[in-house]
């Protein structure tokens, strides 16, 4: 007869002890000899893709996916090499990370926040995620950065505009290539005002959420100072299509220009429902009525079509730079080469903001010889670079922002295909669009980074 | 004044769409008595309709440029449509510009053999379970429908404009004695808001005045007892079904020009038009109507900058605040029936 040690007490306890112990996130406890959250094995590390596969910025993500899969593609000695070759920091050399194969994991964030946090969750305690990326809205981005500063993951935005992403709300754990709100005010006010003049009267509608907030205060505080009043400025609710009600009473308010600060979906409905009430053709204080995009984007123009023809904005990076502006804009031609030969299209800027965070995480591990998060946090902090379609770029450390030219765009007239929608205007020096780190619409002197986090 | 003459107008064109769904909704709802929450799909697929046809239209095919070049260097591939080849340039070109009128042409038949699909495949075999049971299986519908257009054209809208005679505004303020651009309505609205009172208009007058109408109002009144005359009632409903899905898709046609159509926009409407046929009163046509237009132009004053600036949100909020207050004062809706939806 066999005596069991077993007791119902016992069974309980150890259950207990076992089930909190299985309860406690994974990224708490993986592989703690590491000292950091997820270090990856000898032969492979997952990177992880978080990108809006719906909702109103579906499209951008669908870019974004394929900048990214492109990135792993030539990370990992595939394809041509795409800016590998172009880019000024030689660390990588095709073989993966660190010697690791590069894989990836993907993640809709449905353009929603808490969607967003869930799938990186997912990410990092499921698989395993070292990295973080990804964005197309700055609700979102700003989110996801805090899980990741929290997780003790890095954070590597994608296409997020919003002063606060690395304003108010920056983080040691995540760093931005994308421009900003207060860069897009400082370089396209003075297009503005040399092409529409200084005594003009603005009418605001912006999105009402965190990144219409930001891009409204840049752009009243830049035009302001050149001389425009502002009028009006009305939010509009993210899920709005018919802008009809809130366009109309423009006409009627004493404003001679329309500043749309939308994006995506929202945008194209609104410059269409703009163009319909005859905004574009009218006369207001004796003046062309003038409508203003501050942000612009490739995609936005195919999907507003005619309506986009000689409409101002701004953006990060443009597929044609190179080959217009020269040698300084190096790594774009190389980059459409790529992305075209594979894709069938040229690349959004979207895709070219997220295909170049890839490498630029991967360097920095390259370049610190680890993967911990506040060892890549100190190679890119301060990182000079070049060669990667932007011209020369800073990542200051102050704020984790990239600094670089920001380019003002206009819908062309006559576009000769489908991918040629809008024209350079004009480049505005990156002198021109850099700020102090503790700038008013960035957060102003409380406003920190905070420490880094290597998390387990 | 002119204020508000705008938001009139505003909500003109708004409440056409949501009448023009809501008596969809109400004639499938009164004659098969289901809560057919994918009726918002079928005015999406209707503006897809408008859509496709664009894109059949202004089929092309791709002729090697060799004197130009691409984005990546290689010879150009012109695109050259099939409609200038077969018609001439300036015909082909005014053909793909009226892409939008021409599509109601297509939608009709194809809505209403969408509409007898869904109903002989699927919604008839849930008319004796709960409304509970027809609002999940019908939203169900609509969410895969929004996922089928997703997948195939993408989750961006895809602007489809109005024929270039269509284009621009009407000064409407000078016929009222305004100074010139005052108010300001864009054509195009005004069409969709005449084209919506004569499709209204056809609907009441095929149910008044025409035998088919008759016996289909008497199977609504009392269908037992149409039944027991030998009239075979239910083919006239799947009918009905069919009639209410091309009302709904030749109204998400013309709309198409005023909102880009994406995938969801079928379900932007679907809750307000509910709302609209609860307001309005279960079973009750001329209610929906009503209350389309009511809810639509209540819907943009509550937009107007002014009165946003005093209650912010409001114009999220209004429809259902109004909804809330119809309901508590008239049970039934404004034109509700006795015995509907009260079993």
């Amino acid at each position: 007869m066999s005596k069991s040690n077993f007791t119902r007490r016992g069974v309980i306890k150890t259950g207990a002890v076992a089930g909190a112990g299985l309860a406690v996130p994974q990224y708490l406890r993986a592989d703690g000899h590491a000292g950091f959250t997820n270090a990856p094995g000898d032969s492979e590390v997952v990177l992880g893709f978080n990108v809006p596969q719906s909702g109103p910025y579906a499209d951008e993500g669908a870019d974004e996916l394929r900048a990214y899969e492109l990135a792993v593609e030539h990370l990992n000695g595939g394809g041509d090499g795409g800016m590998l070759q172009t880019f000024s920091s030689k660390a990588l050399d095709g073989t993966g990370i660190l010697g690791r194969e590069v894989k990836y994991v993907t993640g809709d964030t449905q353009t929603k926040s808490d969607a967003a946090r869930a799938s990186a969750r997912s990410m990092i305690e499921k698989d395993g995620a070292i990295m973080i990326t990804g964005g197309s809205s700055s609700g979102v981005a700003v989110a996801v950065q805090a899980l990741c500063q929290e997780a003790g993951i890095m954070f590597m935005a994608g296409l997020t505009h919003s002063n606060d992403t690395t304003g108010k709300d920056r983080k040691a754990n995540g760093f931005r290539h994308f421009f900003n709100s207060y860069m897009t005010g400082a370089a396209l006010a003075p297009v503005l005002a040399a092409q529409y003049g200084t005594d003009r009267k603005a009418y605001h509608l912006t999105a009402d959420y965190n990144w219409g907030y930001t891009t409204e205060e840049a752009i009243r505080a830049s035009t302001e100072a050149m001389g425009w009043e502002t009028v009006n400025s009305v939010k509009t609710p993210l899920t709005q299509t018919d802008f009809s009600s809130y366009i109309a009473p423009v006409l009627n308010s004493g404003a001679d220009v329309l500043v749309l600060n939308h994006y995506g979906g929202n945008m194209i409905n609104s410059l269409t429902n703009a163009v319909q009430f005859g905004l574009r053709d009218a006369q207001a204080n004796g003046k062309n009525f003038e409508i203003v995009v501050p942000l612009y984007s490739e995609l936005m123009a195919r999907g507003a079509g005619a309506n986009i023809a000689g409409i101002l904005g701004s953006q990060n990076w443009d597929w044609k730079i190179e080959n217009q502006l020269g040698a300084k804009y190096a790594g774009t031609n190389a980059f459409v080469q790529s992305f075209g030969t594979k894709y069938g299209f040229p690349p959004s800027q979207a895709a070219h903001t997220t295909y170049v965070q890839t490498l630029l995480y991967a360097d920095a591990v390259q370049r610190a010889g680890s993967f911990a998060p506040c060892a890549v946090v100190e190679a890119l902090e301060g990182f000079e670079f070049d060669g990667m379609g932007n011209g020369p770029t800073l990542y200051r450390a102050d704020d984790h922002q990239c600094f670089k030219d920001v380019l003002v765009v206009r819908g062309k007239e006559n576009p000769e295909n489908e991918f040629d929608l809008v024209e350079i205007v004009e480049v505005t020096p990156v002198d021109q669009v850099t700020y102090a780190p503790d700038h008013p619409q960035m957060g102003g002197a409380d406003a920190s980074l905070g420490e880094c986090n290597n998390g387990a | 004044m002119d204020q508000i003459i705008v938001q009139v107008l505003n909500g003109l064109d708004k409440g056409s769409a949501y009448a023009l769904i809501a008596l969809g909704l109400t004639i499938i709802f009164g004659t098969l008595g289901v809560v057919n929450f994918a009726h918002g799909a079928l005015f999406m697929m209707g503006a897809f309709c408008a859509v496709i046809t664009s894109k059949i239209l202004s089929a092309s095919h791709r002729v090697v440029d060799e004197t130009r070049t691409d984005f990546l260097g290689n010879p150009l591939e012109v695109e050259t449509f099939y409609v200038q080849d077969w018609f001439g340039m300036a015909a082909g070109q005014t053909i793909m510009e009226w892409a939008v009128p021409i599509a109601i042409i297509f939608a009709i038949p194809v809505m209403i053999l969408v509409g007898f699909a869904m109903e002989r495949g699927l919604i008839k075999h849930f008319y004796h379970r709960p409304h509970a049971d027809q609002i999940l299986v019908t939203f169900g519908l609509a969410l895969v429908i929004g996922e089928i257009i997703k997948y195939t054209f993408g989750a961006n809208p895809i602007q489809t404009p109005a024929p270039p005679a269509f284009t621009g505004s009407l000064d409407f303020g000078v016929f009222l004695g305004y100074e010139a651009q005052t108010i300001m309505y864009p054509y195009w609205r005004l069409v969709y808001f005449f084209f919506s009172a004569i499709i209204i208009a056809a609907v009441f007058a095929f149910l008044q005045f025409t035998t088919f109408g008759m016996v289909v109002r008497a199977g609504m009144a009392d269908r037992e007892t149409v039944g027991l005359l030998g009239i075979n009632i239910d083919k006239r409903f799947t009918f009905m079904f069919g009639l209410a899905a091309a009302v709904a898709g030749v109204a998400g046609v013309m709309y198409a020009p005023i909102v880009a159509p994406n995938y969801n926009m079928g379900l932007d409407f679907l809750v307000l038009s509910f709302v609209v046929v609860v307001v309005g009163g279960m079973g009750s046509l001329p209610g929906a109507v009503a209350a389309g237009f009511l809810l639509g132009i209540l819907e943009s004053f509550a937009s107007m900058p002014a009165i946003v600036d005093i209650l912010p949100g409001i114009n999220q909020i209004i429809i259902y605040l109004v909804a809330i207050l119809i309901l508590l004062t008239r049970p039934r809706g404004l034109m509700g029936r006795k015995g509907v939806m009260e079993e």
